[in-house]
């Protein structure tokens, strides 16, 4: 793991060392003025703590490029990536392919909002806060929960906090969750789980009893494989021995169907990429976190109230900081401190640019969609759809050979094939279509499914 | 328009903010009505509204670009244009996590490259770039010393120390990796008292973890001595990198004896910090932590790249691979510094905060009198004995259009105003500031009042923040949409 490969230094002639740095404003005059005033000699004595055998230290760092160089550079590297806009892509499992509408970029591309710090100053940070405000409103109207933080990391993070906060609440220390959930949503659950020494339980989807002990119900609305849980009998259940119900949601299908709020929820976690955001290979995403009011208290992450000014007028402030790190230390809700502020503002945006109609649309483009392509692999011979039950926009196909021979055999055709579940389903594959996915692209993918 | 309106109040039912594509396929049967929703309260928005109200809420805003801001310990300097430009390629955005490897190979170069480049910098043999903020970090960073001790079968070191300077994250995420911390104190020179910490350093210890340079922006020059003696006694050092701008090119975290550190790309590489993220917070490690890096890592074998997990890894910390978009930047802007001029950077970064030092000393108190790194932190306390808080230091200074420093951190300083000129900032800038933290000193003395009542000319004044926790007010509902 050792860096072992080094890049070869050019050889040409370097003229770089003469140009000044942009990112450096000082001349020379400048320095010597300020080391004047300073009263050294030179910047080195600036740096006497340090003991002398630890300065000077080697670096082994390729030259510096210019912007004109790495631009090329970055866009050779960019161009050695499949990039999805030239293929029809239909991998979900976690991270979406959604249009995107051009306000998005434009509007977190505005470096009022992009530069600007955490909003601790808020009398100069109320574009920051009045637009978390708007994202906590749009949340709670999407979720039908009736508060919202002003995001996570990412729906994972999200889910393993609100497991965090679910063992707060209730003093309980065991987490439940259902084997139905996103693999390595489990897997982070496993990670922070382990972290604070709390036991994680993993129950089958349809178990006849809930764990008294358990602090938390952790189950996926529509799962991992892509169908709806019959789960309310089952949330009763775990409302009856005092334990929390942690839903993980997926929020274009919430344009169409019941919102966790319509379902006995405690709390409402899901991952926000759909929203307006860039798959960008993983991250940055967005961690949504909504919850009950009577758990505003414990809840993790920022949270801006509106207020007003001393003149009256109304403004908003970061609140119930007495939860975070940064004034109650080792006894915060969590140590969260800088999280996802340019995401959460992108999927603000995404969501007032579509609007009710919009969201309600671009779901209903994923539901018809998925099941026109559905419907077709289950007609053809050697594939079905696995499950019956009703999806959204992600399905589970079993194929005739291995999905992997499958996925080589269409990225050729440039299609990105499904997840690869065949450790999960025999020969399972987890298909996705959204709206981004035409008629066209459908159709090719069926019938090179047919073809093999 | 009047100013104060929201979302709701520019909402009129049937209009949208985009167009969307019609239905290309047969419709299907519908799923069971119980599983439909029945009412969608979202706006409904035209787009030339809505870009005018997020410009005018964007005109609210003060960022990099809008001028100073010395926000101690968090390294607000310029972000460069074109990194922006080169993190939008789309063959760097339009990339799902789940594709072959073969097909991001490119990606996975870049990573590759970043994980090596921050490993040298920091002089530590591997790195994970899977965490996305510096609290992330510092958790994968601890949730590995718990793993180290107890592969080793050391079963008692449940215990963290950390200074009493430290981070609000550094004791939050030890309690979220179920350990208990002890604070060693500091000595009168603002350093760590060795005295306090060979007291405390005991079998039960997993490691001390600290911020270098420190909150107070000061070198601690007895490093070996710390390292040595927590190292003798079987715990593990490790570091909070979100000060490395101060030692750029100039020393390294694994040469003065750290086993890991956590750096903060959105700090010291220069990404953009979006009013709270996205940042990235990778951890670099030595030789002893390796195994147990948080999955998973790139590596490479003969030109090809390729995802692997380390044997005895702490696990999965995020759902993917850390901000990709992050790391392109901060890739950017590494590709564009050699080892003279990242030197270069931290020399601005520390003449900087020295020069603003030598000209406010004589207007505001310095509790610690001695060479500085990065940052500078002063007292408010001349100016308290009027009856000036720094609170009203900080919100004057926003009447003179600047940003203020970090105020009331670190904690061991009273009334604590602690700032970071950062390298990017040019003489004038900072000849300008000194200058109003001048005006402002002289204020406080003479017109106490305009400060106590400050701002002035800000969008909106001093904000009711009990009130805003007295009368929750959280959200709009679309009830409430017209009025």
């Amino acid at each position: 793991m050792r860096p072992k490969h080094r890049q070869k230094a050019h050889n040409r002639e370097r003229m770089t060392g003469t140009m000044p740095l942009p990112y450096l404003p000082h001349t020379e005059a400048d320095r010597s003025a300020m080391l004047r005033e300073i009263g050294v000699s030179s910047i080195e004595e600036l740096f006497h703590d340090i003991p002398e055998r630890f300065r000077n230290a080697e670096f082994s760092l390729p030259p510096p490029l210019s912007e004109l160089e790495l631009k090329k550079e970055l866009r050779q590297l960019a161009a050695s990536n499949s990039n999805l806009d030239d293929y029809a892509c239909f991998l979900g499992a976690g991270s979406y392919r959604h249009f995107i509408p051009s306000t998005v970029e434009h509007i977190i591309g505005r470096s009022e909002f992009s530069t600007a710090y955490t909003p601790y100053q808020a009398e100069v940070s109320q574009g920051t806060l009045q637009s978390v405000y708007e994202y906590q409103s749009l949340i709670c109207q999407l979720t039908g929960m009736e508060v919202s933080n002003a995001g996570m990391y990412d729906g994972s993070t999200s889910a393993a906090e609100a497991a965090m906060m679910a063992c707060s609440v209730t003093n309980r220390s065991k987490v439940a969750v259902l084997a139905t959930v996103n693999p390595t949503y489990r897997d982070v659950l496993d990670t922070y789980c382990r972290g604070k020494n709390l036991p994680l339980v993993t129950l089958e989807s349809g178990s006849e009893s809930f764990p008294s002990d358990c602090a938390c119900l952790i189950f996926q609305q529509p799962n991992f494989l892509g169908y709806f849980e019959q789960i309310e009998a089952y949330v009763q259940k775990a409302h009856d021995v005092g334990a929390l119900v942690i839903a993980i949601v997926e929020p274009i299908s919430l344009g169409m169907f019941r919102p966790p709020g319509d379902y006995e929820v405690d709390i409402a976690v899901a991952e926000g990429q759909p929203l307006g955001i860039p798959m960008s290979f993983g991250g940055p995403h967005l961690g949504i976190f909504a919850c009950r009011k009577e758990y505003v208290r414990r809840m993790p992450g920022r949270i801006v109230g509106r207020t007003v000014d001393a003149d009256g007028n109304p403004g908003y402030v970061m609140t119930l900081v007495t939860r975070e790190q940064y004034i109650r230390r080792g006894r915060a809700t969590s140590n969260i401190c800088t999280s996802e502020a340019l995401m959460a503002l992108a999927a603000a945006v995404y969501l007032a640019t579509l609007g009710k109609r919009g969201l309600k649309h671009v779901a209903e483009l994923c539901y018809h969609k998925a099941h026109y392509a559905a419907q077709a692999i289950d007609k053809l011979k050697g594939y079905s759809l696995v499950f019956p039950q009703p999806f959204f926009k992600e399905f589970v196909i079993r194929c005739p050979v291995p999905p992997s021979q499958i996925n080589q055999v269409l990225l050729k055709r440039k299609i990105i094939g499904g997840l690869d579940i065949s450790h999960l389903i025999d020969n399972g594959m987890l298909l996705c279509v959204t709206e981004a996915n035409t008629k066209r692209d459908i159709d090719i993918l069926v019938e090179t499914l047919g073809s093999l | 328009m009047k100013r104060h309106y929201l979302l709701p109040d520019i909402s009129q039912a049937g209009r949208i903010g985009c167009s969307l594509p019609h239905l290309d396929v047969p419709s299907s049967e519908l799923p069971p009505e119980e599983l439909l929703r029945q009412e969608l309260g979202l706006p409904e928005v035209s787009e030339v509204d809505l870009v005018r109200y997020f410009t005018a809420l964007s005109k609210l805003n003060y960022g990099v670009d809008t001028g100073f801001y010395p926000l101690g310990s968090c390294t607000m300097k310029y972000n460069p244009k074109w990194h922006e430009d080169v993190a939008k390629l789309p063959g760097l955005t339009a990339l799902h996590p789940y594709q072959s490897e073969q097909s991001v190979q490119g990606a996975l170069q870049l990573m590759y490259r970043l994980q090596e480049y921050l490993a040298e910098i920091t002089g530590m043999n591997a790195t994970s770039l899977v965490p996305v903020a510096g609290a992330h970090g510092e958790l994968a960073g601890l949730l590995m010393v718990k793993a180290y001790h107890q592969a080793r079968g050391d079963k008692a070191r449940k215990k963290i120390l950390l200074t009493d300077s430290s981070h609000g994250t550094n004791p939050a995420s030890a309690a979220m990796c179920g350990l208990e911390t002890g604070v060693v104190a500091s000595d009168a020179r603002g350093d760590l008292d060795l005295k306090s910490l060979e007291s405390m350093m005991n079998e039960e210890v997993a490691a001390l973890t600290l911020t270098m340079p420190s909150t107070l922006g000061l070198f601690d020059p007895k490093i070996a001595e710390i390292s040595q003696l927590v190292h003798e006694r079987g715990g593990l050092l490790g570091g909070d990198g979100a000060n490395l701008n101060a030692l750029l090119g100039q020393t390294k975290f694994g040469e003065l004896g750290f086993d890991y550190v956590q750096l903060n790309l959105h700090k010291t590489f220069s990404t953009p910090h979006g009013g709270g993220g996205p940042g990235s917070g990778p951890v670099c490690v030595k030789e002893n932590l390796i195994d147990f890096l948080p999955t998973p890592l790139v590596t490479e074998d003969n030109g090809r790249y390729s995802f692997m997990s380390p044997p005895k890894s702490i696990g999965k910390m995020a759902d993917f691979y850390g901000n990709f978009g992050v790391m392109v930047k901060a890739y950017a802007y590494l590709r564009s510094l050699g080892p003279e001029e990242l030197k270069r950077i931290s020399e601005d970064a520390v003449l900087n905060a020295n020069y603003v030092k030598e000209k406010l000393k004589p207007h505001y108190f310095l509790p610690y009198d001695r060479t500085c790194m990065h940052e500078v932190v002063f007292s408010g306390k001349k100016q308290k004995a009027k009856g000036v808080a720094t609170v009203d230091i900080a919100k004057r200074l926003l009447d003179y259009g600047l940003h203020p420093p970090t105020v009331y951190f670190p904690l061991i300083v009273s009334e604590a105003l602690m700032t970071e000129p950062t390298e990017t900032e040019s003489k004038e800038t900072l000849d300008n500031y000194i200058a109003a933290m001048i005006e402002i000193a002289r204020e406080a003395a003479e017109n106490p009042e305009v400060l106590r009542n400050a701002p002035h000319n800000t969008p909106v004044r001093r904000l009711d923040e009990a009130r805003a926790f007295r009368q929750l007010d959280l959200r709009w509902e679309i009830d409430h949409q017209k009025k």
